[in-house]
């Protein structure tokens, strides 16, 4: 019989790799810095922006920005989004993909190794380890160590830190659902809403889970963006690259002063091993651990400089350029594979729908008016032959500030109209009507007309208000019914 | 036998079954310990479950459950919930001067919300799903009232009925069969009906009209007043008017005048409790047509007055 060998004496073999911990060294350089900027900028603007202020007047709130859920508002700076205009979120969110499009196409996985909230927390949680437990060696020393108390001690201290990330990053998260230093003091007070409390803890435990114990994994196991990636990248698309025809056959300095000419630049040293936060080695080639921080860029060039050799045997380089570097022929700019235009036509896209959602949300209706009609029954004989309709009037006045408004009857000859809660013998063409600050008024609204006429007949409610620069007007068309009309 | 029943898969370690399909051989892998803990927690829940709620079936009922509960007597302390949630809005709905009520914005609307519900419950039947009710049936939407539209009359419609018999209170009116009787002939039927259709515009005045016109001051005008503008607290409807109850065509009003009409509503007083009497009250006078009571005696001529002038 054909059987496979037989069982090895640790068992049957593992389904599943395990993690290998990943304890990357500190390192110092262009791209470190750079990583640090961007580290301080997108923490301060998650952390700061809802504590930014932005004078509204005294009918909204004050905050810049804010998802205002309990009454269905959307703040944002000088822009103030209502339930039915949540098509201006959905094109940021638009604008949110093709800006990755753009940013794909020319720079590779910049996002992934910069500006992903994954990669920005990961990165804050493995200072936390260096600062906590030292550097590489010392990491993985005290990870090899058996269970002391004062291994335990640092353990516990580590993952406090981690619990007050992660709690202050939920407790970031929910300023944005309400008015900021209103909610914190509500918060401590015990008095939050409990989805407030809900949030934080889920906020907590996922930041927790994701930057400080999962890391790497979500980026090469859970994450779809990727391989979406590598559907968007072509060969002009900037990524880092190992240069393998320069680097190999490796050899230590030593070995390669020995024998002059055999060895490639590379001299083996795994410092770009070390320094990777994803824990791969760049020179096997491209691959999906590879988010394109560059840190082994910064640690590579240091090397090359302490041996004496050239910078950029590990470096952004795009495919086509690596080809004609390996050709002997000049390389273009970096700046060559990203004004191109494909990349240009993503921005112009990208721009554009940016342009066009700034001028509409300049040019939007801030007043709107609808009138269903009360189907049963659609009219209502009177007394003195007329006939009367009534209508559910819904005026939304979008503006942060109380407006007087004339309604009128445009059209229905010898039509009148009085609200529904009045009288009909205070009935008129027009009348005003104040609608509150960033208020929808309903109203019922009566409407009564000569009984001679058409079985349906058209007109229209015309709500007006303000004067010049201020005025504003919607128009709703409606229809009158007279009996005989079935 | 039962030795060779007992081989061993060497790679895993795992005993055959002994079944076998074209050489692929059935392994006896033991469940995952997960879902063994999972199963029995379940069935020990299961047994759990019918120990502390109602669930064996005995011959005629089941057995109660060592929490006596029942969905009966859940929904009956919902229901308590939701009765006591309300009792400040209904202690005040009762309280209230029903002619006040319109003027209280969030206890008028509470009463119109619950009126609304009670509505399509009692009223509909007769008066229609939309209160526009149908021939002999009158129009709650219009501004039309047969015996009195304010909120104070309307109430009183709703408790005590209209020729509710046997009920003292209801409010009775009755008109005389002028036919049937044999109070007026054929023809002067003819003259009073063509007299009354005048009064509304549906006919021109005639030698008939002229001759019903001196018979309507001696029959008809001590209820529906001398010049047709009807009268609420009999109940005599307005012959002025576009509204006809029963119709407006010649043929309606002579059946109406030789056999008279006897609408009956019945009460509602013992039936409703005086909530949602008041509630009904509230949905009712809000359609449309609602009155309100005149403050002096000079207004109410005058709005009869201004109700006299032809649409």
């Amino acid at each position: 019989m054909n059987r496979v060998e037989p069982i090895p004496p640790d068992g049957p073999p593992k389904l599943y790799e395990a993690r290998k911990a990943v304890h990357n060294k500190r390192i110092d350089g262009p791209f470190r810095r750079f990583k640090w900027l961007v580290m301080a900028v997108t923490l301060g603007i998650y952390y700061g922006t809802p504590w930014i202020r932005w004078d509204r007047g005294p009918y909204a709130p004050d905050q810049a920005v804010l998802v205002d859920l309990a009454n269905r508002r959307f703040y944002m700076f000088g822009i103030e989004i209502w339930p039915h205009e949540f098509y201006y979120v959905a094109g940021l969110l638009i604008m949110a993909g093709i800006g990755l499009f753009v940013i794909t196409s020319a720079v590779g996985r910049a996002w992934c190794g910069y500006t992903c909230p994954q990669t920005v927390w990961t990165d804050l949680f493995q200072h936390v380890d260096r600062f906590v437990d030292g550097d590489r060696n010392a990491r993985m020393r005290l990870d090899a160590a058996p269970w002391t108390w004062g291994k335990l001690s640092r353990r516990a201290f580590k993952w406090t830190i981690y619990l007050v990330i992660g709690f202050w990053t939920g407790g970031a998260w929910i300023m944005y659902f309400a008015d900021a230093p209103t909610l914190v003091r509500d918060f401590w007070a015990g008095e939050a809403a409990p989805a407030a409390y809900i949030a934080v803890a889920i906020l907590t435990f996922t930041t927790v889970a994701l930057g400080g114990f999962m890391r790497e994994q979500v980026c090469i196991y859970m994450c779809p963006w990727p391989r979406i990636q590598a559907a968007m990248m072509d060969e002009n698309s900037l990524t880092v690259t190992y240069k393998d025809w320069r680097g190999e056959p490796r050899g230590s300095v030593k070995k390669a002063e020995k024998n002059p000419g055999a060895f490639g630049d590379c001299i083996d040293c795994m410092q770009c091993v070390q320094v990777c936060p994803t824990g791969i080695d760049i020179r096997e080639g491209p691959q999906i651990g590879c988010i394109t921080c560059a840190l082994c860029i910064d640690a590579c060039d240091r090397v090359m400089d302490q041996v004496g050799r050239p910078r950029g045997l590990i470096d952004y380089v795009t495919l086509e350029g690596a080809e004609k570097e390996q050709r002997g022929e000049e390389v273009p700019g970096a700046v060559r594979s990203i004004f191109r235009p494909r990349t240009m036509i993503y921005f112009a896209l990208w721009a554009g729908i940016g342009l066009a959602m700034l001028f509409a949300v300049g040019t939007r209706d801030r007043l709107t008016i609808n009138a269903i009609q009360e189907r049963n029954p659609t009219f209502v004989q009177l007394s003195d032959g007329d006939i009367r309709n009534s209508f559910d009037v819904r005026i939304r006045n979008m503006e942060n500030r109380p407006r007087e408004m004339t309604l009128t009857l445009d059209g229905l000859d010898g039509g009148v109209m009085w609200a529904g809660s009045g009288n009909r013998d205070q009935a008129l063409r027009s009348f005003a009507i104040t609608v509150p600050a960033d208020q929808l008024l309903s109203t019922r609204i009566f409407v009564a007309a000569p009984r001679d006429g058409a079985a349906a007949e058209d007109f229209s409610f015309v709500v007006a208000t303000g004067e010049g620069e201020d005025a504003e007007q919607a128009i709703e068309a409606a229809r009158f019914a007279r009996p005989g009309g079935e | 036998m039962m030795a060779e029943d007992k081989r061993v898969d060497e790679p895993t370690g795992t005993e055959f079954v002994g079944h076998e399909w074209d050489g692929i051989e059935e392994l006896d892998t033991p469940l995952p310990r997960w879902w063994s803990i999972i199963f029995w927690a379940t069935v020990v829940w299961g047994l759990a479950y019918t120990v502390f709620y109602p669930a064996w079936p005995l011959i005629n009922s089941a057995t109660e459950g060592v929490f006596g509960w029942s969905s009966r007597a859940a929904l009956a302390e919902d229901l308590a919930e939701v009765e006591a949630e309300r009792a400040p809005l209904r202690e005040a709905i009762a309280n209230i001067d029903i002619n006040e009520l319109p003027q209280n914005e969030q206890l008028m609307q509470t009463a119109i919300n619950g009126g609304r519900s009670a509505y399509v419950v009692h009223c509909v039947q007769c008066h229609g799903s939309g209160a526009a009710g149908s021939e002999g049936y009158p129009n709650l939407n219009d501004d039309d009232w047969l015996w009195d539209g304010t909120m104070e009359g309307i109430e009183y419609t709703l408790i005590h009925g209209i020729r509710n018999p046997d009920h003292l209170e209801t409010r009775i009116s009755q008109m005389p069969a002028f036919g049937a009787d044999g109070i007026l002939t054929d023809r002067q039927i003819s003259d009073v009906v063509s007299y009354v259709r005048t009064l509304s515009g549906a006919e021109e005045a005639s030698a008939a009209s002229a001759r019903g016109s001196e018979l309507y001051t001696a029959n008809c005008a001590v209820c529906h007043g001398p010049n047709g503008g009807g009268d609420q607290s009999q109940g005599a409807p307005n012959l002025r008017d576009a509204i006809w109850l029963y119709g407006e065509d010649r043929a309606s009003i002579t059946d109406t005048v030789a056999n008279s009409r006897y609408g009956v509503m019945p009460r509602w007083g013992h039936r409703l409790d005086p909530v949602t009497i008041r509630m009904l009250t509230a949905y009712v006078w809000n359609l449309g047509g609602g009155e309100t009571p005149a403050p002096e005696p000079e207004g109410e001529e005058l709005a009869e007055a201004e109700s006299d002038e032809p649409g």
